[in-house]
């Protein structure tokens, strides 16, 4: 049977069709999931995509963490069902605590858009089994709001269990992705829960996955990893 | 209709880098002699019953899982006086 991940269409979502996309070039079936209805329609794991869902109103994913589809999604991901928030994605995922911390606007105050250096530094995650620890990427970034920011205890629980799982590479010039391009503390660019199937990141992996469109093809291991966790489970 | 406002800053701790661009706009323009800027949200709830401490609790309740992000932001419920 063929695996199935459900990416959510929120109002104001962007990136949903190209996360269909990257699922569907990983091997896996991409289902449509909208976020008036509750019913998962059987996925084996979801995408929250990018995009400014409900405008950004009130706070970025403060308004979408209320829909009917996030109730499914905040108790099956609780059950352990891998799930990935992208960009805005990850900022519904801390609105909804299956993440600690909050995405906050850029310390620039600009807008960032840029392709982006990543380091990998936790590789077992239901979303980075294809990569190796400590490996570099590059996939796009773009937000407005990304600087990640938890108080310092939350952040040396989050280092000290491994829970980091990308972060920006310091030093080095900025056209070539190297820096910090948020503020977020600790250079952190996604993180998970405790159990690893819950995945935030701010930078866009679904945005690399074909040499056509992408920088490179490098976003693509998010999408084969949950392929490989799911088959293998 | 009685009027409770809730307003909502970023905690201290947390950057404001808007209101930070507030601040250094205002000597350009000059307004002088203002140390720091900090910028929040204020909500405006009117009222359909009485101002009673079921509604204040029900409100306070909204403040803390909805209109604020308790994670980065604090937030103050007020009861506004009736204009005159």
């Amino acid at each position: 049977m063929t695996t199935r991940i459900g990416v959510v269409t929120f109002p104001g979502s962007l990136d949903d069709r190209d996360a269909q996309r990257a699922v569907r070039l990983a091997g896996a079936e991409p289902v449509a999931l909208w976020h008036r209805d509750k019913d998962l329609h059987q996925v084996d794991a979801v995408v929250l995509p990018g995009g400014f869902s409900y405008g950004d109103y009130l706070r970025c994913g403060a308004i979408s963490r209320f829909s009917p589809v996030m109730e499914t999604v905040i108790e099956q991901a609780k059950l352990g069902m891998p799930v990935l928030g992208i960009c805005n994605g990850f900022q519904v995922l801390c609105e909804s605590h299956l993440l600690p911390g909050a995405l906050t606007r850029n310390d620039s105050l600009h807008f960032v858009c840029r392709d982006q250096k990543l380091r990998i530094e936790n590789a077992e995650t239901a979303w980075t089994g294809d990569y190796s620890a400590g490996q570099e990427i590059v996939v796009p970034l773009k937000n407005g709001e990304g600087r990640f920011v938890a108080d310092a205890h939350v952040l040396d629980e989050l280092e000290a269990e491994g829970r980091v799982v990308a972060r920006y590479l310091a030093g080095g010039n900025a056209a070539d992705g190297y820096g910090n391009p948020n503020g977020s503390y600790r250079d952190i660019a996604g993180i998970t829960n405790a159990a690893g199937n819950v995945v935030g990141l701010m930078p866009h992996p679904e945005h690399a996955v074909e040499p056509l469109t992408g920088p490179t093809t490098e976003g693509l291991g998010f999408f084969t990893s949950v392929l490989k966790q799911l088959v293998n489970a | 209709m009685a009027r409770v406002v809730v307003d909502v800053m970023l905690k201290p701790e947390i950057l404001d880098p808007q209101g930070q661009a507030v601040q250094r706009a205002l000597p350009r323009l000059g307004f002088t002699g203002i140390a720091d800027v900090r910028q929040g949200k204020r909500f405006e709830l009117e009222l359909e019953g009485p101002v009673d401490d079921a509604a204040l609790a029900r409100i306070r309740e909204a403040a803390e899982t909805f209109l604020a992000n308790t994670v980065i932001e604090d937030f103050t419920v007020r009861v506004e006086e009736a204009a005159k």
